[in-house]
């Protein structure tokens, strides 16, 4: 079959599959042929990507594409459905495509073992028809919202954090795109990750399943695509809200007067980039740590962590000061001592330390490069990793 | 007065409570009451010149303020203000 030939028919074992959907009106026959002739890119296969994926693979979309450049990891499991325990350490996409092929073999997977970038996103994205979002960062975010309003796709978002989800499709019918809502990221280390902020692991089955929802209602061209509305989620008061949307005229991208004519450098403008801008931060190693401590040298260890994470595991001597309180409380350190600041994987000691030195903090102090993890990982084995 | 959301991403500021009552007859005066109480949020929804980040959104009641009068929108006590941050889960840059 040529590449942009329509199927016209499905086999009676199709017919079979699909009976759910061909008794309804809404969908029939033409719907589900339309279905089969969709072709969906989901960028991303880990929490969000697992059911988006998983359903249209369900659903009988024909060709599934899938980019992801991570390897399947124990700490996944938790949320991203779609991998198994026996996949640890294989690579995401084929651990997604062969749970895809379990599911329903008739989908074309078209996979990508690859990051998705500035250099390959339009050549990528242009094949598919309706671009998922399933990312957990904000350049790619930016980079897909760019590229769908550049190549006149619709963009089904999808976000998660702690108990909080937000989804919307972008750049459909006319509507706005994820940069009327946000013009701009927040900075690097003001808003805390996923790896550092936690997540609770049905959050994304429930985003990611609404997500699907809607790809498929983009598809089958029935009832009222979340173009224009945002839906929050908050999974610890079970509240669903509706925010309306509006496309702002002056939208960089999708407004009257663009100045994004074309893709930019994401990691630049998410300030990924400017950190030789940034106040310089000094890093000490997990290793020359233990030297220190073991030298008897004197070192105040602040853990910048939040109380359950100190539960985890922490070093011996540590002072507990949250991330958000160290500014307010920077007459706490002891500026006679060499001050090491300790995070989860060293991003938020670097940004809080930023930060007190902005505030004028003057004396001696060091970010624990790679965090407790690194300390976990070279100094205190029988600490776990989380 | 009116009632102000608090997302569950800006929660650990607020000693976790999610629905403030704040006084105010401006959605700003409403915000300034609100990081007077709370001010590790400060740098989350303002900036230095005291205007609202772009990677936060104000909600009163469904409509973006910036459809009205941003932070010099009235409000009403039977108002609801609702803070929509840009959330995004997972790692910030390369890992």
């Amino acid at each position: 079959m040529g590449k942009d030939e329509q199927h016209k028919k499905l086999s009676n074992a199709e017919i079979s599959r699909y009976s759910r959907h061909l008794i309804l009106p809404e969908v029939g026959l033409e719907g589900q042929l339309k279905l089969k002739n969709a072709k969906v890119l989901v960028v991303g296969t880990g929490g969000l990507g697992a059911p988006v994926i998983l359903y249209l693979a369900a659903a009988g979309v024909g060709t599934l594409g899938l980019i992801d450049f991570d390897v399947v990891d124990e700490s996944n499991l938790q949320r991203q459905i779609i991998h198994t325990t026996r996949d640890v350490g294989r690579p995401k996409i084929s651990s997604a495509t062969d749970r895809i092929k379990n599911i329903n073999p008739n989908v074309n997977v078209v996979s990508f073992n690859d990051r998705l970038t500035s250099l390959n996103a339009l050549d990528i994205i242009k094949e598919f028809d309706i671009v998922v979002d399933g990312t957990d960062n904000f350049q790619t975010r930016y980079l897909i919202n760019d590229s769908a309003v550049l190549l006149n796709k619709p963009f089904v978002y999808g976000s998660i954090f702690r108990f909080e989800g937000q989804v919307s499709v972008f750049n459909a019918y006319g509507g706005p795109c994820y940069r009327c809502l946000y013009p701009e990221p927040p900075p690097v280390g003001l808003v805390p990750s996923c790896a550092e902020g936690g997540v609770i692991g049905v959050l994304p089955g429930i985003i990611g399943t609404i997500q699907a929802n809607e790809t498929i209602k983009l598809i089958l061209g029935i009832g009222e695509v979340l173009s224009g509305r945002l839906l929050t989620f908050d999974a610890l008061k079970m509240r669903f809200l509706e925010l309306k949307l509006k496309k702002e005229k002056e939208c960089p991208v999708c407004g009257e007067h663009p100045t994004v004519t074309q893709l930019i450098d994401y990691e630049e403008f998410c300030g990924l980039k400017s950190k030789e801008h940034l106040v310089a931060v000094d890093e000490m190693s997990a290793i020359d740590l233990k030297n220190l401590i073991n030298e008897k040298r004197s070192v105040q260890i602040i853990d910048i962590r939040q109380p359950h994470e100190l539960q985890l595991g922490k070093i011996d001597g540590t002072k507990a000061i949250p991330f958000g309180q160290l500014v307010r409380r920077k007459d706490e350190l002891d500026s006679s001592k060499k001050v090491v600041v300790v995070c989860k994987i060293g991003l938020l000691s670097a940004e809080v330390i930023r930060q007190l030195k902005e505030d004028g903090y003057a004396g001696e102090i060091y970010s624990l490069k790679g965090g407790i993890t690194s300390w976990a990982n070279d100094i205190d084995y029988t600490m776990a990793r989380y | 007065m009116a009632t102000v959301l608090i997302p569950t991403a800006l929660r650990h500021f607020t000693n976790g409570q999610g629905e403030l009552n704040l006084k105010g007859e401006t959605v700003g005066e409403i915000i300034i009451d609100l990081v007077t109480q709370y001010g590790d949020l400060k740098t989350h929804l303002l900036n230095d010149e005291g205007k609202l980040r772009s990677f936060v959104n104000i909600y009163l009641n469904e409509e973006d303020i910036r459809h009205y009068e941003g932070l010099s929108t009235d409000v009403k006590e039977e108002d609801t203000l609702i803070l929509v941050p840009s959330i995004a889960g997972g790692h910030h840059g390369k890992r």
